[in-house]
Formats: C-alpha cells, sequence, structure tokens
C-alpha cells in the first residue's frame, strides 16, 4: 500500500543548503536539542526512543531504545559510535543522510549521547565517500562554533565531544566490532560475541553504543513530535518511515522513504512514485530485499510489505535497505558468482570458515563459469556452503566468527534453489565440450597458470590503518 | 599448565561433557575443563600461555547453554552451571571436520620435506579429526617459499594456518609486535613490514608455538626429523631465570632446545639467546682435550694425567711459595650445583684458600643474594602486588624475567616504581620512573619513605615523580623489590645501601636479586665467594660445623673478585685457577685484570674455550658443558632444578667436579666423592641450606618445577639464631687456636650444630658520591648480546652485538660544540677510549651511558674498580 506519509529523514533532501548549519536551523534544526537539554532527564529521552520502537536500520533490525539500556550500570566512560561504513552492494542511503542533512545525524548523535552518558562520540564514515567525509567535518566545526558540541552544550551541564573518523575501504568495518578496532587503530576484523558485546566491551573495552546512520536521523524528530506520532506510522514491528536504496534492472533506481511495514516490495518496485518498474518492460526474474547478504526473493514475494517480521518470517531480511531487482535477462549463475566474489573478496580473512570457504566457492562457480564444470560440483558448493553456514537455514548458523562468511551462502542457496537448471546447464556444456574434446584440461590444469588468484585479480587494501 | 592430574576444585562449575557430568573451575574455558577429563578438543589458535582469540575455529563444539545446542568456540567461552557440550555429535564431527578441509586446501603437501612434519598439529589433526579426502581441484595458493623475517626466523607463507599465535606473541606476550597479518581475505599472510624485520629477543618462541611448519629457525632447518629427536629435560643455565627446556639431540648432537612450561618460572617461553646459543657447544672453538703450554709458549695437547699432574703442581707450588693465601679461584657461576661444591671443597677444605669469588665484580654480594628476605618469581608477579625495580634492565639480561613481569603489569595489575639512571626496556611498564644519578639509588629509596634532608636532592630525582611514588607506595600493601647492578660502572655498595634503606624503611619488604650469569646462586650458595662455606654459612659460623668433616676450613676470610686481582697483581697470588672465567673480557677493569694475569706465575684455566683471559694459563683443564653432565642449578630465586646429560662432552673433556676431585688426590686429599649423588648427599648433608634436598625430592614429580631452598621444613628445624650465633663463636675461637689442623674425628652427638643461614646485615648509610662538574658520571648498560664467549660463538647471534655510542644530554653535548655523532676520546683517569658521542634526550645531565662488553668501545679501559663511581671526561678537541 502507498501512503502519502511526510517524509521523515529525507524531509530536506531537496533543499539545497540542507547540508549547512544555517540551512539546518532555519528548518527546525537543533529544536530537539535545546527541547531535550532544557527539561529532559536522559531517562526520557531513552523511554521515548523505546517507546518509538525504533528499530535499527544498520541490518540486524534491533530496537535502539533497548539497546540504550544495555549498558552496565555505573561503568563509565562510555562511547557512542556511529556507523557510516555502508559499503553493502547497492546501499547507499547513509550516504545521502550524511551528505544532504548532516547535522540532523550530529543532532541525533547529540540527543543519543545524553541519554546513554556518552562521554565521547565518534562518527565513523566509510573511507571512499569523500562528500560525506567533507560536508560531515564542516558540519561538526560549525556545530562546535555554534556551541551545540563542546562543553556545557547551549548553558546545560551536557558536555561531549564528536570526531569523525574514517575507514580504508574494507566492507567488514562496517561490522560492529569489526568498526570499533578499526577506532582503535588496529586491523579491521571482528571481535567474538561474546564476549564483546559492544554495549557492555567495545571501544577501548568500555560500554559502547553502535548505531547507524539512518537509525540515529530519527532521533531528532521522534524527540520534537514524540514517539506516538512515530508509532503511528508503520504495522506490526516496524514502525515509523523507512528509506530504502533501489537498484538493478528498474527504470528509476533511487533512494526513497517510505512508511515503513505497510508499503509492499510491488509498490515500491513497480510504483511510477518510485523504482517505477522493470527496465525495458521485461519481466521479474528475482530481486534481493535487503542487502547483497539476504537470501533472494522472487515474484511470488512481491506483495510482501516492507515489515520486519513479515519478512523474516518469510525467509529473507530487510538487512540494510537495499532492493536489488533483477529481470529475466539475468544470468542467475553470473549473479550468484557476483554476490559470492564480493564477499570472498571483502572477508577479512580471520576465520578460517570464511577466509578459505568463500574463496573455495568463488573459485568453483568460477570453475563453473568458464567452462570446467564437474556435475558433482553443485553437491560440492552447498557441502562447502553447509560448512560455513551448518544447515544452510534462515537465519543462518554459522561455524565463523561473524555473519559476513554465511552471507556468502545466501545468494548460493538461493540461486541454486531456484534456478539450478541453469547452473546445469552450464556443466552440461562442459561436459559435451569435454566429450567431443577428450583431452580437454581438467579444471584443476586449466588453472594451473593462474597460481590461484582470481581470474580477475582485485588489489586489496589489506584492513585498515 | 600442563598439569591433568589436579584434582577438580571442590566448589566447581557442573557441565556435561559427552553425556558425562564434570565439575570445572570457575571461569575454565571449556576446552581446558574438557582435556582436563580427558576429552580432547581439537585446536589451532589456542594456547594457553595466550588471550583466545577464537579464529581457527578447529575446536567449535555444540555448546547448549539452555538456549540449544550451539556451534561455539570452545576456546573462548567458560564453563557456565549446566552447559551441555557435545564433543562428538554429528554436527560437531561435521563443522570440525570442515574446517580442517578449508585449512588444507591451500596447504601445500610439504609434509616429508617440513621441519615440523612428525610432530605437527595440522598433520595430527588431519587424521583424528579431518575429513579423510580432499575434493579441492583448483590450484593451491602459492608464495614465495621461506623468507626470512629476521637473522634466526623463517616464514613459508604458504604453510601458514593464519592462526594468530606468531602475531599475538609477539604482539602480547613479547611486546614486539614487527610481525602481522598484512592484506584480507584469502590473501592474509602474515609478514614483517619493510625494513623491519623481527628483531625480537624472543623470536624463537613464535617457531616452537607455530602449529605447522610455517615459521622455522634458521638453525635448525633440515636438521632432523621429530621421530629421529631425544628428549631430555633440563634448565637452561645461560642467565639466572633457569627457564626449563628439554634438550633434543640426535646421534650424540645436541639439536634444539625448546621451552618447558612450568609455573613458577618460564611458562614455556625462552629467549633468543638461552634457545640458539647451542651452537657454541658445537663450535670449532670447544676445547676437547686438555692442554699444557710447551717451552715454547704454545699451547700442546696433553694426556689428562699430564695435565692434571701440571695443574697440581702450580696450586703446590703457590701453596709452597706462600701458603693457602697465595692460591685463589675465580669464577664458577657457569658451574653445577655439584661442580660448584666440589670446587669449593677443594679450594676451601683441602687448599684452604679463602680467596674463592665466582662473580667477577660484576654481580651482586653474597650476603646480598643470599642473606636478603627472598621472593620468588612468582610472589613478585602475584596480581596487585607493587614492584620496585632497583637494578638492570631486565629486557636485556634476564629476558624471560622480564616478560613474566610485563605479564604481571599488563595484565595482572602490578605496579611497578622503577629506580634507574636512565630508562631502558623495563621503563615503559613502570607507572613511575625514578631517574636519578648513578651511583645514588639509596638516596631515592630514603626519599621515598621520608622527608629528604636538607642540602641532599633524593638522587636528583624529578619532585612529581617521587610525590607519584610516594603515593603509590603508601596504597600499596608490603612491596617486593627486584634488586641488583644496573651499570657496572659504579660499586655494589649503593646497591646494598638501597637495600638497607628499603628494609629500614618496609621491613617485610622481599628481594629478588638479579644475578645475571646462570649459576651465581647457585656457586654462592656452594659457598664460592669470600667468608663463605656451602649452604648459606658464613665463614665464622661454619668453620665448627665443617672442620671436622673437611680436611681443612679457610683461616680467614679471603678476598673477593677485586681483591684477588689486586693482590695478584701485587704478586701475593701465585696461582690463580680460573673457573670458565674470562677476567679481561668480563671484569670491570681491564687493565687490573691484565697486571694480574700477566704478573701471577701460575695460571690454570678450566674451560670450554680458549678466551683472551685463558690464553694466559699454563694449563687449561678442558671441562663438559651444559647438556653434557648431569648435575643441578639454582636460579635467581633460589631455585633447585635438575640439570640431565644429553650427550657425551667433546674429546675428553670432563665434568668439573670430576675435575676438582682430581686435583684434590693429587694434592694428596680424597674429596671423597665418585659420582654427582655423592656430591649431592653430602651436601644435603653438611650444607645448611641444602638441608632436606634429597634426590627422592628433587627427582619426584612434586620437584618437577624445582624447589626453592632453604626447604619450608628445613628452615623449621633449625636451631634459632642465637643458639647458633653463640655456636659459631665458640667454634670461631677454637678454630683460630688451630688453624688447619682441626682433627677429622666425627663430632660427638653433642659437638657442633648445623651453622644458621647467613642473613643481610646492611650497613652504614652511604654518602652519595662527591660530584664533579668537569665530568660527566659514567653508566654501562648491558645489552642481551654482546662480546660474550657464547654469543660470539653461536654465528647466528654473534653479528647481533650491537655495537655502542656514548650518549649524553644536550645540554652537556653542546658544551663539547661538535655535532651529534662526533667520534670523540672519553678519558678517566686510568684509560680512554674512542666513541662516537650522541645527544639523548632520555639521559640525565651530568651522566654519559654506554653498553659494556660491545665492540670497538671497550668500556672496561675505563672502569677502575676500586672506585665506586666512574666519571668520565669527554675530549672535544682531539678528534
Ligand atoms: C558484515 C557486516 C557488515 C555490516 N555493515 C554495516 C554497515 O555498513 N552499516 C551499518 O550501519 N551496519 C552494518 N552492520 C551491522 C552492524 O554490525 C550493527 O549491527 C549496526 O551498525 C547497529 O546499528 P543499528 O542498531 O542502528 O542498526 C554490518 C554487519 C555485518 C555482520
Ligand atoms: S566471518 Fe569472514 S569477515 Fe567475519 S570474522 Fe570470519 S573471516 Fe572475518
Ligand atoms: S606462521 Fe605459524 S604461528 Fe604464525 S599465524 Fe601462521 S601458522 Fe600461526
Ligand atoms: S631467560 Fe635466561 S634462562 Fe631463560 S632462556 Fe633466556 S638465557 Fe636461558
Ligand atoms: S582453538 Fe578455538 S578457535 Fe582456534
Amino acid at each position: 500500500m502507498i501512503t502519502d506519509v511526510e517524509p521523515i529523514i529525507t524531509a530536506r533532501f531537496d533543499q539545497p543548503d540542507a547540508h549547512t548549519i544555517d540551512g539546518y536551523e532555519r528548518t527546525g534544526g537543533y529544536q530537539a536539542l535545546r527541547q531535550v537539554l532544557a527539561s529532559w532527564s536522559p531517562a526520557r529521552v531513552a523511554e521515548e526512543i523505546k517507546d518509538a520502537s525504533l528499530l535499527g536500520r544498520g541490518g540486524a533490525g534491533f530496537p535502539a531504545g533497548v539497546k540504550w539500556g544495555f549498558c552496565p550500570p555505573g561503568v563509565w566512560p562510555r562511547y557512542l559510535v556511529v556507523n557510516g561504513d555502508e559499503s553493502e552492494p547497492g546501499t547507499y542511503k547513509d550516504r545521502l543522510l550524511l551528505e544532504r542533512d548532516p547535522h540532523q545525524l550530529i543532532e541525533g548523535v547529540l540527543i543519543a549521547s545524553y541519554a546513554v552518558g556518552a562521554a565521547q562520540a565518534f562518527i565513523y564514515i566509510r573511507g571512499e565517500m569523500a562528500l560525506a567525509q567533507e560536508r560531515m567535518a564542516q558540519a561538526l566545526n560549525d556545530a562546535y562554533a555554534r556551541g551545540y558540541i563542546g562543553k556545557n552544550i547551549l548553558g546545560s551541564a551536557f558536555s561531549i565531544d564528536v570526531v569523525m573518523a574514517w575507514g580504508a575501504g574494507a566492507y567488514i568495518v562496517g561490522e560492529e566490532t569489526a568498526l570499533i578496532e578499526s577506532l582503535e587503530g588496529n586491523r579491521g576484523m571482528p571481535r567474538l560475541k561474546p564476549p564483546f558485546f559492544p554495549a557492555a566491551k567495545g571501544l577501548y573495552m568500555q560500554p559502547t553504543i553502535v548505531n547507524n546512520v539512518e537509525t540515529l536521523s530519527n532521533v531528532p524528530w521522534i524527540v520534537r513530535h514524540g514517539a506516538a506520532k512515530f508509532t503511528a506510522l508503520g504495522a506490526e514491528a516496524s514502525k515509523g518511515t523507512r528509506v530504502f536504496a533501489v537498484s538493478g534492472h528498474v527504470n528509476k533506481p533511487g533512494v526513497y522513504e517510505v512508511e515503513f511495514g505497510v508499503t509492499t516490495f510491488r509498490d515500491i518496485i513497480m510504483d511510477p512514485a518510485y523504482a517505477g518498474g522493470i527496465r525495458d518492460g521485461n519481466q521479474l526474474k528475482c530481486f534481493i530485499p535487503g542487502g547483497a547478504s539476504a537470501p533472494w526473493f522472487f515474484e511470488e514475494h512481491l506483495d510482501l510489505p516492507l515489515e520486519k517480521g513479515t519478512v523474516d518470517r518469510a525467509g529473507s531480511m530487510l538487512g540494510s535497505g537495499a532492493i536489488v531487482v533483477m529481470d529475466h535477462t539475468t544470468d542467475a549463475v553470473k549473479a550468484c558468482m557476483a554476490v559470492v566474489r564480493f564477499f570472498a573478496h571483502e572477508s577479512c580473512g580471520k576465520c578460517t570458515p570464511c577466509r578459505e570457504g568463500t574463496t573455495w566457492l568463488e573459485r568453483i562457480l568460477r570453475r563453473i563459469l568458464d567452462g570446467y564444470g564437474r556435475p558433482s560440483d553443485l553437491d560440492l558448493l552447498m557441502d562447502v556452503a553447509d560448512n560455513i553456514s551448518p544447515g544452510i537455514a534462515w537465519p543462518p548458523k554459522q561455524t565463523t566468527i561473524c555473519p559476513l562468511g554465511p552471507s556468502a551462502v545466501s545468494p548460493l542457496s538461493s540461486a541454486l534453489g531456484r534456478f539450478r537448471g541453469e547452473f546445469e546447464a552450464y556443466i552440461a556444456r562442459a561436459e559435451a565440450a569435454r566429450a567431443e574434446q577428450p583431452v580437454v584440461l581438467a579444471g584443476a590444469h586449466a588453472h594451473a597458470h593462474d597460481h590461484g588468484h582470481d581470474h580477475d585479480h582485485d588489489h586489496d587494501h589489506g584492513g585498515h590503518h | 599448565m600442563t598439569d591433568t592430574s589436579e584434582a577438580p576444585p571442590v566448589d566447581g562449575v557442573p557441565v556435561t561433557i559427552d553425556g558425562v557430568e564434570i565439575l570445572a573451575a570457575k571461569g575454565e574455558l571449556i576446552i581446558d575443563a574438557a582435556e582436563r577429563n580427558g576429552v580432547y578438543i581439537p585446536r589451532f589458535c589456542y594456547h594457553p600461555r595466550m588471550e583466545p582469540v577464537g579464529m581457527c575455529r578447529m575446536c567449535i563444539a555444540e555448546v547448549d547453554t539452555g538456549r540449544g545446542p550451539a556451534l561455539q568456540p570452545t576456546c573462548m567461552l567458560e564453563c557456565t552451571p549446566g552447559m551441555v557440550v557435545h564433543t562428538d555429535s554429528e554436527v560437531t564431527k561435521k563443522a570440525q571436520e570442515g574446517v580442517l578441509e578449508f585449512l588444507l586446501i591451500n596447504h601445500p603437501l610439504d609434509c616429508p620435506v617440513c621441519d615440523k612434519g612428525g610432530e605437527c598439529p595440522l598433520q595430527d589433526q588431519a587424521v583424528s579429526h579431518g575429513p579423510g579426502e580432499s575434493r579441492f581441484v583448483e590450484e593451491k595458493r602459492h608464495k614465495e617459499k621461506p623468507i626470512p623475517v629476521s637473522d634466526l626466523v623463517l616464514l613459508d607463507r604458504e604453510r601458514c594456518i593464519l592462526c594468530d599465535r606468531c602475531t599475538r606473541f609477539a604482539k602480547d606476550v613479547a611486546g614486539d609486535p614487527l610481525i602481522h597479518f598484512i592484506n584480507r581475505g584469502n590473501n592474509t599472510e602474515v609478514n614483517t613490514f619493510p625494513g623491519e624485520p623481527f628483531a625480537s629477543y624472543f623470536s624463537g618462541n613464535t617457531v616452537q608455538i607455530c602449529p605447522v611448519g610455517a615459521l622455522t629457525s634458521s638453525d635448525y632447518r633440515f636438521k632432523a626429523r621429530p621421530w629421529d629427536l631425544e628428549k631430555t629435560e633440563s634448565t637452561c643455565t645461560t642467565c639466572a631465570v633457569g627457564c626449563r627446556v628439554s634438550i633434543e639431540s640426535s646421534r650424540n648432537e645436541v639439536l634444539r632446545y625448546q621451552g618447558v612450561d612450568i609455573d613458577p618460572v618460564n611458562w614455556g617461553w625462552l629467549c633468543d639467546k638461552g634457545r640458539y646459543n647451542l651452537a657454541a657447544l658445537d663450535s670449532e672453538s670447544r676445547l676437547r682435550d686438555p692442554l699444557v703450554k710447551g717451552p715454547g709458549g704454545a699451547f700442546e695437547v696433553a694426556r689428562w694425567s699430564d695435565a692434571l699432574r701440571a695443574a697440581a703442581n702450580a696450586i703446590q707450588a703457590g701453596l709452597d711459595a706462600g701458603g693457602p693465601g697465595a692460591v685463589a679461584f675465580l669464577g664458577g657461576a657457569r658451574l653445577t650445583n655439584e661442580s660448584a661444591y666440589a670446587f669449593t671443597k677443594l679450594a676451601k677444605g683441602v687448599i684452604g684458600t679463602d680467596h674463592v669469588d665466582c662473580q667477577l665484580a660484576d654481580g651482586m654480594p653474597a650476603e646480598a643474594v643470599l642473606g636478603l628476605p627472598k621472593a620468588t618469581i612468582d610472589d613478585v608477579c602475584a596480581p596487585g602486588g607493587t614492584v620496585l625495580l632497583i637494578g638492570p634492565d631486565l629486557k636485556e639480561e634476564l629476558p624471560v624475567l622480564f616478560l613474566r613481569l610485563r605479564h604481571a603489569v599488563l595484565r595482572d595489575g602490578v605496579r611497578l616504581v622503577q629506580l634507574t639512571s636512565v630508562p631502558n626496556g623495563c621503563s615503559s611498564l613502570a607507572s613511575v620512573v625514578l631517574q636519578h644519578r648513578p651511583g645514588e639509588a639509596h638516596e631515592v629509596v630514603r626519599a621515598l619513605f621520608a622527608d629528604i634532608p636538607a642540602g641532599r636532592d633524593g638522587g636528583g630525582v624529578n619532585p612529581q615523580a617521587l610525590d607519584q611514588a610516594r603515593a603509590l607506595l603508601r596504597s600499596a600493601g608490603d612491596p617486593t623489590a627486584i634488586l641488583g647492578r644496573q651499570s657496572i660502572a659504579e660499586g655494589a655498595e649503593w646497591v646494598l645501601d638501597a637495600a638497607t634503606a628499603l628494609l629500614d624503611a618496609a621491613p617485610a619488604t622481599r628481594f629478588l636479586t638479579a644475578v645475571r650469569r646462570g649459576n651465581t646462586h647457585g656457586a654462592l650458595d656452594m659457598g664460592m665467594a669470600p667468608g663463605l662455606l656451602p649452604g648459606r654459612a658464613t665463614l665464622a659460623e661454619g668453620r665448627d660445623w665443617f672442620a671436622p668433616r673437611w680436611p681443612t676450613v679457610p683461616a680467614a676470610a679471603g678476598h673477593d673478585a677485586v681483591g684477588i686481582l689486586q693482590a695478584a697483581a701485587a704478586g701475593q697470588i701465585h696461582t690463580l685457577v680460573l673457573l670458565g672465567a674470562d677476567p679481561l673480557t668480563d671484569f670491570p677493569d681491564r687493565q687490573l685484570a691484565a697486571r694480574a694475569l700477566s704478573t701471577v706465575p701460575n695460571l690454570v684455566a678450566v674451560d670450554l674455550y680458549i678466551t683472551e683471559s685463558v690464553q694466559h694459563a699454563s694449563v687449561v683443564l678442558a671441562a663438559a658443558g651444559f647438556g653434557e653432565i648431569d648435575g643441578t642449578t639454582t636460579n635467581l630465586e633460589g631455585r633447585v632444578s635438575v640439570l640431565n646429560q644429553k650427550v657425551t662432552p667433546p674429546g675428553t673433556a670432563r665434568a668439573d667436579w670430576e675435575i676438582a676431585a682430581e686435583l684434590a688426590l693429587r694434592l694428596g686429599s680424597d674429596l671423597q666423592v665418585e659420582s654427582v649423588d655423592d656430591l649431592r648427599a653430602e651436601m644435603a648433608e653438611l650444607a645448611p641450606s641444602w638441608a632436606g634436598v634429597t634426590d627422592e625430592l628433587l627427582f619426584s614429580v612434586d620437584a618437577a618445577d624445582g624447589v626453592v631452598l632453604p626447604l619450608p621444613t628445613a628452615t623449621a628445624t633449625e636451631p634459632d639464631a642465637a643458639d647458633a650465633d653463640a655456636a659459631a663463636a665458640e667454634g670461631q675461637s677454637a678454630a683460630e687456636g688451630e688453624a688447619g689442623e682441626s682433627d677429622a674425628d666425627t663430632p660427638a652427638a653433642t659437638g657442633p650444630v648445623r651453622p644458621g643461614l647467613v642473613s643481610f646485615a646492611g650497613g652504614e648509610p652511604l654518602d652519595p658520591p662527591a660530584l664533579d662538574a668537569y665530568s660527566l658520571r659514567l653508566i654501562a648498560t648491558r645489552t642481551l648480546y654482546d662480546q660474550g664467549t657464547f654469543t660470539q660463538l653461536t654465528p647466528s647471534l654473534a653479528g647481533l652485538a650491537p655495537g655502542t655510542v656514548l650518549r649524553v644530554h644536550a645540554y652537556d653535548h653542546d658544551r663539547l660544540g661538535v655535532p651529534s655523532g662526533t667520534e670523540l676520546r672519553v678519558k678517566t683517569p686510568i684509560g680512554s677510549v674512542r666513541a662516537v658521542v650522541v645527544t639523548d634526550p632520555a639521559v640525565l645531565r651530568g651522566t654519559a651511558v654506554a653498553v659494556f662488553n660491545q665492540p670497538d668501545v671497550p668500556l672496561n679501559e675505563l672502569i677502575d674498580a676500586t672506585q665506586r663511581v666512574t666519571d668520565v671526561r669527554i675530549e672535544a678537541g682531539d678528534r
């Protein structure tokens, strides 16, 4: 269902100077902060956000207000970290929020820090987002200059420093514990949970709240309009609005803020107000509903609402809010390969099943695509996948440290589950070619020259500074 | 750590592992609790002495904490009540097989040519927990075969399974984060940064803990297959820490040492000097036979009977010329306890001289080592404690003690207050560094506990740092102290006075004395210092006890090393016996040593090599070395542990104690010992501090970590001090009356009692040494690698001696009027050397710092052993 709710966090996207402090102040900016510092206790803020049931927008969809309550009492200092590493293919909502409305995020950060008692906040921005970094740096400087950040903010007893940090181009640093490692100056590799739940043992082993850019960008609005207004929007567990980035074979790729929980996939993919349907009048083949790590959806899922619980129950997730649409011209094996390859490339290398397993999957797929597949490869793919994510179930189990490894299994199980015939066709062609030309090299032999590297080998950036 | 027989703690955590309920200790990891109960969970990255990281995933098993079984790394998870663990379920087995297959797909098929083959956890666990066949048909990852990451260690990145053990060790344990993971994902590898080799004193440990053959030692590569190795446990005697090692040999050749994990000492770690200097024992320069100087002045190989006769004649000549006082013994810290006892008995009990010193004025006086209230390494490192470090850079001199202290400070909340004249490798661990003028540690100690008297300045320490240290000490319980010599350019009396001051102010303080050479403590225990008899008895108190049991006992206390060399230089010593001592290199004052060696008419050496000093000897008796003889050694704590023979000595070289016994025979006396066991029996019977140390105890499982002397039961039954004093006083007058003629009758039941143990008496407070405004006070420190014989005869280590410059404060340097880095003449009243002089902001004004025993800058030309401090002048005019 398409509703005509006013946008909450993209409201200023059309305002050319929204990223400046004047532009922000002119449109109600920093009023929520004033209101909070003038008359709200930290507990009241936390309560309001909890009542709003604001789900995290970074991927896992955990309620922000509940998370804020997880800091062990009496342990100081605490930190707040904004996750702006957004690197999942197809996801580009946080970048726009950072570029077009940085003060909205800063205001959210200040209010959240006040609520959780953070002594310092860090805004971590993906390395490649140059404009976002520039604008955020300017915005922070301006906010300091006008007394919104720093000592005794707006004459209150509340003081905090907010600093910006940036990554060096690793997707894994979006995972919150890897992000914390990177912030500490280490290689961006995830920590184990347990025991390293950030809220208990995070940055410098202190309680740390990590929230996504979009999550915190909602906070000023909720404070100003009240939780009730927020929860009046949306359905079931999914309240307020949510920003989706639609890409792929659609007519109008873009970022769309829609009412959460009620708008359907069909609405957002097909409606002229949004992505405007499949390109060239083609047929839909499949779509990824929530970022590259989500299992794929098909035609029959189009009428599901963009609602967390509903999508979870249907066997996938809304994840990072990236909807990637593939039309009927798409080669499922190649598409699968592209996504698997992404995860293999982005594996941090810390744990064995992901480091070795994802690359192995990629190499088998590469072999199939190159015409050296064997019938046994399909079972092998699934068994290797099973050793990364036992049972290949949803939600996934893992032999790995973080969910990145299992993320490579989603596209594989989706593609192989639905389009097995396409894989078999590749293999059959290979078999036929071998039959014609019995001396044709077996896969292993054929690869002897490439010394185990990818065909299109990418240069690694290593981890983080 | 290796103790699996330990009884489960009574109030444990009940968990079920594979259907069997067990009691885990509070906070115990599943992997450990399971192993303690006979269930071995496979692993690669987990190492019990390092923080778990849960990276390899080999140890994952289904764990149910009430929310259904889930795969969890058992090396990361602590046992919680009611937890149910399945290490043998289908899900667990499949996951583990999967991990193993993943580890093997890119692992080269190197086993037949890999050093690790045969003792390789990957090989072993592939058999026990692996999939059996490979489904990987692609080409394996290829990397350039071994690349050197340091002078000692090579890395084969193809074999590496990225377990993070070496990198974690380097960063967390050693504090030398020089090897890292680089790149990511499938291209992740261990490597160094360009131009920054893995130059760590502890690098060899990474080779030992690498679970595959990725890291290899340059000196061991391709030398042996593990199944050919024979092993025996022993204790490293390269320094006084006394790390437990396994000596591993093949065909009568020692091929490597591996660290053995014992709780109270080394936790399995070794330093590279201790680990790799085995090459010195096998060196070309090793003496295989005794030598006697021929008429032409050249050494000639001699038969033992001739060499021993010549040596005995030399001693007899000394006796004839000037009585027992004309014979002296220097050295002995290289000996086993048994050999030290044998030589003490020869020197003091047969010859009757007390001119015996196992140290070369570079160590700590015996009364401090033996007499101060003692702390063990564990006492010093006890969680939450406060430690005063008044001594050398442990990282350079006692490396594995540094590792223990580092762990204590970084992980166990130990706070360190460091008193030093120049910041060093331990300073980053210290809560407070009190940088003081050389020779004024005692002033600082007094200032810590009382107001600084008018006209003094507490050794010149920064007042804020002093306040901080005072506050820290006030808030702390009884401190422990690590006490030693930080500079060989100053005397030991300041250190003794610091101990006196500390005991005055904080009487409950206990001390770990930082002696450096391997068995210094054992040699002192055996009486190898003037005024001492075996078992920590003073000559005065012990005379009565030993007189009836030994052929003779020295009439009066003799000289220490300085006194011996002075007397020798003055022509008063006729025969000097060097027991592994090289005074020309190791004694602080080379000129005195040279005068002594050229003056003394008879010089006898017992050694493994012809060192510079040994060249002056007329007879050289070839001694057996480490791993070639049985015995015991005593580390700096006073911990006695067993040394085992693994190979036979080269040529006809003999155990030192045998040499002592043979010399005694030729001097007309019989030590009455046929074996090491006889010696130990006699030590246990006669030496008070050895009371109760039976072979039964020493070789028991309970004593696997060694025994710290004196045994608690032995001290409990000791006569109280007053009695002992009285007995000693009586004995003394009696002995003085008939020196040398005491009858050897078995003492009657009412005879002299066992003497008490020497205790530290302290002395009058010392004034600070006078300052000379025109000079800089020299601080002569040490580095792990130097010109020492063992290092220089180990090819892989010899080149690591870093050399030295003279570091001074910019203020002092400015007065020289030359740029930093200029080579200048450095002088003292007795000598001069040329050294490159550089400015260093870490150096205190008025001081100059250089490293002792390094190539090119012989500091022992500058130091006058009779002076308490060394003041140098730098001459800028004469370049
Ligand atoms: C492999 C991986 C990548 C992730 N990348 C991002 C990211 O780019 N941005 C983000 O906000 N969260 C990302 N997350 C989720 C974070 O770990 C974390 O859950 C989130 O930042 C919490 O914020 P929220 O509660 O506001 O959603 C990622 C998680 C994983 C496992
Ligand atoms: S699953 Fe992959 S990304 Fe996550 S910790 Fe393991 S190797 Fe790194
Ligand atoms: S070199 Fe050895 S110890 Fe280091 S990470 Fe590789 S396998 Fe582990
Ligand atoms: S610290 Fe000392 S005892 Fe230990 S290995 Fe090194 S030299 Fe040997
Ligand atoms: S041993 Fe537990 S994960 Fe490596």
